[in-house]
């Protein structure tokens, strides 16, 4: 019987085969999914914000990308898994209301996703596979047996990178 | 540094509690009148909870929930949300249209212009009263309006929220019909800084 792990908004979660990590209702978060395939070893990340240094309160790296991609490799590496087999699929970054003349605050979900592109690129991790922008809501599951990446929407259907 | 919302005395929790009661009951009466139904309303809950428990107050982060967004301008800049679950925002369309209960299964472009009137309403009856309260003046936005997971909705304000804190002043209130299962949640969400702005309004800043 497979786990599934549960990764809560600003949150990530590590584990392997056979366990499945699942993110419910991303919107303008973004999930990183990073896998290594020959161990199997993988881990998922919701993040809320791109970057630690510009935020006011800092105490939950798990919120942002630069803080807790890192932290989460390293506990992928703990578990096994090599850097340098380790590959990243992306998806979120929706704009969930649009309005006519969006300010700053309404982009924040494409702010998000190109964060985490420039810091992947930064770590050296290649992004093999992404679904983000668009203005609806993502669930996403990560499949440690496969390596598969699910995304379910309402109104798009399902997914898998 | 921490969340300044932890610091809150009970005696600032109280007066936001009787803000968010006065404007939920101004919000609920114009609601009936639209509808022509009796509204319960709850008395307004004051919670600050972790970000990541927030969408657990309308059903989780996969809840399918309709979502009517506004912003505030003025001297307190906020962010106001009312989240409706599914089956009560078709309902709910359903009895402005003049439609048979039960026959709306998807939103058309006068639906959903139906529903962003009524966050509109609803705002425009709680601004009154936080205005009044305050003697600031604050004024919505155009609503947009998205239907869609509660996760992916709240995660509009959670961001903005994230900014600053790890943690959420909510300050919600539950409508109800009488009879039938109309049920609505209306946030209000104040930006950083904007808490105290509205604190020091009414005269209960530290």
């Amino acid at each position: 019987m497979s786990e599934l792990i549960k990764v809560g908004m600003a949150d990530y979660k590590v584990g392997c085969n056979p366990s499945s990590l699942i993110s419910y209702g991303l919107g303008s978060c973004v999930g990183i999914a990073l896998y290594d395939t020959v161990t199997k070893i993988g881990g998922l990340a919701h993040i809320m914000l791109p970057d630690s240094t510009q935020a006011r309160s800092a105490e939950n790296p798990a919120k942002f990308a630069n803080t807790a991609l890192p932290l989460m490799l390293d506990e992928m590496i703990n578990l096994g898994a090599a850097k340098k087999r380790v590959l990243a699929k992306i998806a979120g970054g929706a704009q969930m209301f649009t309005f006519a003349n969006a300010t700053d605050v309404m982009r924040v979900g494409e702010r998000n996703t190109e964060a985490v592109r420039m810091l992947l690129k930064k770590m050296d991790i290649k992004i093999i596979a992404d679904d983000t922008g668009g203005n609806y809501g993502r669930t996403v599951v990560l499949h440690l047996d496969t390596g598969i990446y699910l995304i379910k929407t309402i109104a798009k259907g399902e997914k898998e990178l | 540094m921490s969340d300044e919302i932890l610091k809150l005395s009970m005696l600032q929790l109280d007066a936001l509690r009787e803000i968010g009661n006065v404007g939920a009951g101004n919000s609920a009466t114009a609601l009936s009148q639209i509808i022509n139904r009796k509204i319960d309303m709850t008395v307004p809950k004051i919670a600050i909870m972790p970000l990541g428990e927030v969408p657990d107050v309308v059903g989780g982060p996969d809840a399918m929930v309709a979502g009517v967004y506004l912003r505030v301008f003025g001297p307190a800049p906020s962010s106001i949300l009312f989240l409706l679950p599914r089956d009560s925002a078709f309902y709910l369309v359903d009895m402005l249209m003049g439609r048979e209960q039960g026959h709306t299964t998807s939103l058309n472009s006068m639906d959903e212009s139906a529903l962003m009137e009524i966050g509109n309403i609803l705002a425009g009856a709680y601004l009154n009263a936080l205005s009044h309260f305050t003697s600031l003046t604050l004024l919505p936005s155009i609503p947009a309006l998205a239907m869609d997971m509660a996760g992916a909705i709240l995660s509009v304000i959670l961001i903005q929220l994230g900014q600053m804190g790890d943690h959420a002043l909510v300050i919600e209130t539950e409508f109800t019909t009488e009879s039938d299962g109309v049920k609505g949640h209306f946030f209000l969400i104040p930006d950083p800084g904007s808490l105290n702005t509205i604190l020091a309004a009414i005269g209960v800043k530290e």
